[in-house]
């Protein structure tokens, strides 16, 4: 166990500053770090420290978040098809950005669109609550959750269908695709607290989550408090996937794929795959972000593009192996 | 010593009364028989003494606060969940969860309780394997041990043998028998009514949400009752061997 933490945390580390040395500006890796660290004043340092670092940033925290949203999710519903998006936290975020994009409202001031965002997460995650009631399984958040995202999605067309222009409609669709290109530490400290508090919620729900192991009643009858544990995830997914979202867009299959391959390594145990996957997704997201800018360095490759490439083989890729095992 | 008192209990469901005013007190050193037809009610009875079903009545159980009743009562539901493939002795460790303080390690009496009921339910050889690789009755077993892990005075267990061989059956019961004897008391509800006059010290039977009968296996298991509740008819006799119990024929 000890020893998958350190190789996570090993990955981590060096995949941060493979993400600091890499980019179109083409510097060597001494010269980047001390431009970042020492600070000259010059471009070097405000090439590193205004893009590249609030780069490497988004996507620890994002990955990390996402990740643990996904195997938090994963265990509330002891179902590892779940994604941190079932309950449509993004989808309502999604929404909020492009309705933001659409107004004017993003270009109005630089955390127009962010805001916007994390307006329409909350929104959409009130929705949820009161559809799925004060109480009740986890059935009732799932429908609760589908019924809003597949109206945020709706409503989202809808406004594409009346973009005035083929320009604010693409805007709003490569907004979509999710990205960590171009942002600022404005950004980083917009999504950092919001991040870091669903982080928390979402790390104390270990032992409850073991406890779900064995079935709703059971765990209930081991002192968990069910309405409790359902409302501290509700907040915790709706805090890091709304900051995420409203800061890089959608950003999807991190959430589901880490999970799902760190399980076996953790011996399946819910809890030590919530920290297991804050760590690979802030690994697989440092990569996939790595790879965008390796891959095509002159077109804008999104980030969601190739997490979706990626993430949608190596899941077929489980199944079968899901397949094997069974049969 | 009481170790749970009910009076009243009542259990509506969607307007539909599924118990009605069932009272029962329950010592140390009990092995209770819960028997019944099907919807009988003995599942309602078991989960609503437990605060898992909202009801009406007095409960001594339910009126401790979640976290100390986690600590006197244990609950083995009749689903046999097992969500994900964890090794056995993590499932089994999983009823130590009462005893832990959030986010704390196991300690030596954790470990040392994990490693006994192993070795009481046969299941120290299995340990590392994947709990949900097991066979039914073996997932049977790991879950008896998780409740006997959770070391309470009290276990309610709803059809904890059903699946299990013969042989396996037996033991759980005399595991159960010796629980008893050690003080603690189960509630454990049986469709093998063999079993229950052999193994348990007291028979509680439930038709249609009451309480028709609550004593030793002789008294309750009478040949009028069988017919009215079951509507089977039977063969009882204290033998040599212990009391034997074999239902015959279908009367109605």
């Amino acid at each position: 166990m000890m020893r998958l933490f350190l190789l996570l945390s090993l990955a981590v580390c060096a995949l941060f500053f493979g993400s600091l040395v890499v980019g179109p500006a083409g510097l060597g890796f001494g010269e980047s770090i001390s431009a970042l660290i020492i600070g000259d004043g010059g471009p070097l340092t405000l090439v590193m420290r205004e893009i590249r670092l609030p780069r490497a940033l988004l996507a620890v925290i994002i990955g990390a978040s996402l990740g643990l949203a996904g195997a938090a999710m994963q265990g509330y519903l002891r179902n590892p098809l779940a994604e941190p998006g079932l309950i449509g936290v993004s989808g309502s975020a999604a929404f909020g950005a492009v309705l933001a994009i659409h107004t004017g409202f993003a270009g109005a001031f630089a955390l127009g669109l962010p805001l916007a965002a994390l307006a329409g997460a909350l929104a959409g995650v009130m929705l949820v609550m009161v559809l799925a009631g004060p109480r009740g399984g986890s059935l009732t958040l799932i429908l609760a959750g589908i019924a809003v995202s597949a109206l945020a999605a709706a409503l989202t067309s809808l406004v594409l269908n009346l973009s005035p222009n083929p320009f604010a409609a693409n805007e709003i669709v490569f907004w979509m695709m999710g990205s960590l290109a171009d942002r600022s530490m404005t950004h980083v400290w917009l999504a950092l607290p919001f991040i870091t508090l669903g982080m928390i919620v979402l790390s104390r729900l270990s032992r409850d989550l073991d406890a779900l192991t064995l079935g709703e009643d059971a765990a209930q009858a081991m002192g968990i408090r069910l309405n409790r544990l359902r409302l501290m995830l509700v907040a915790g997914v709706t805090c890091v996937v709304g900051a995420g979202t409203a800061v890089a867009g959608a950003i999807g299959f991190v959430g589901l794929v880490v999970p799902h391959i760190l399980r076996p390594m953790v011996g399946a145990r819910p809890s030590r795959l919530l920290w297991a996957s804050a760590l690979g997704g802030a690994a697989m997201v440092l990569l996939a972000d790595i790879a965008v800018r390796i891959i095509l360095p002159a077109r804008d490759l999104k980030l969601g593009v190739l997490t979706a490439l990626v993430g949608a083989p190596l899941f077929l890729h489980l199944i079968l192996k899901l397949r094997r095992g069974r049969l | 010593m009481s170790l749970l008192s009910v009076s009243n209990l009542s259990v509506k469901l969607r307007d539909r009364p599924v118990l009605c005013d069932v009272s029962f007190e329950v010592k140390a050193g009990e092995l209770i028989g819960l028997i019944g037809p099907n919807g009988a009610g003995k599942t309602t009875l078991m989960r609503a003494t437990l605060g898992l079903l909202p009801s009406t009545g007095a409960n001594s159980l339910t009126d401790m606060p979640e976290a100390e009743r986690a600590r006197h009562a244990a609950w083995m539901p009749q689903a046999r969940e097992i969500a994900w493939p964890v090794s056995v002795e993590t499932v089994v460790m999983l009823g130590r969860i009462p005893h832990l303080a959030s986010g704390k390690k196991p300690s030596e009496t954790d470990l040392e309780r994990v490693n006994d009921v192993l070795a009481q339910m046969e299941l120290t050889d299995m340990r590392h394997r994947a709990a949900t690789r097991l066979s039914g009755g073996e997932q049977a077993r790991v879950l008896i041990a998780r409740v006997l892990a959770q070391d309470t005075p009290l276990v309610l267990a709803d059809e904890p043998v059903a699946g299990l061989d013969p042989a396996h059956q037996i033991a759980a019961m005399q595991t159960f028998a010796g629980l008893a004897q050690e003080g603690k008391s189960l509630i454990v509800s049986l469709h093998d009514l063999g079993l229950a006059a052999r193994h348990c010290s007291r028979l509680i039977l439930l038709k249609q949400g009451r309480l028709v009968a609550d004593g030793a296996a002789e008294t309750v298991l009478t040949s009028e009752r069988l017919a009215d509740v079951f509507g089977i008819s039977a063969w009882f006799q204290k033998t040599d061997q212990g009391p034997v119990y074999q239902p015959l024929e279908v009367i109605r």
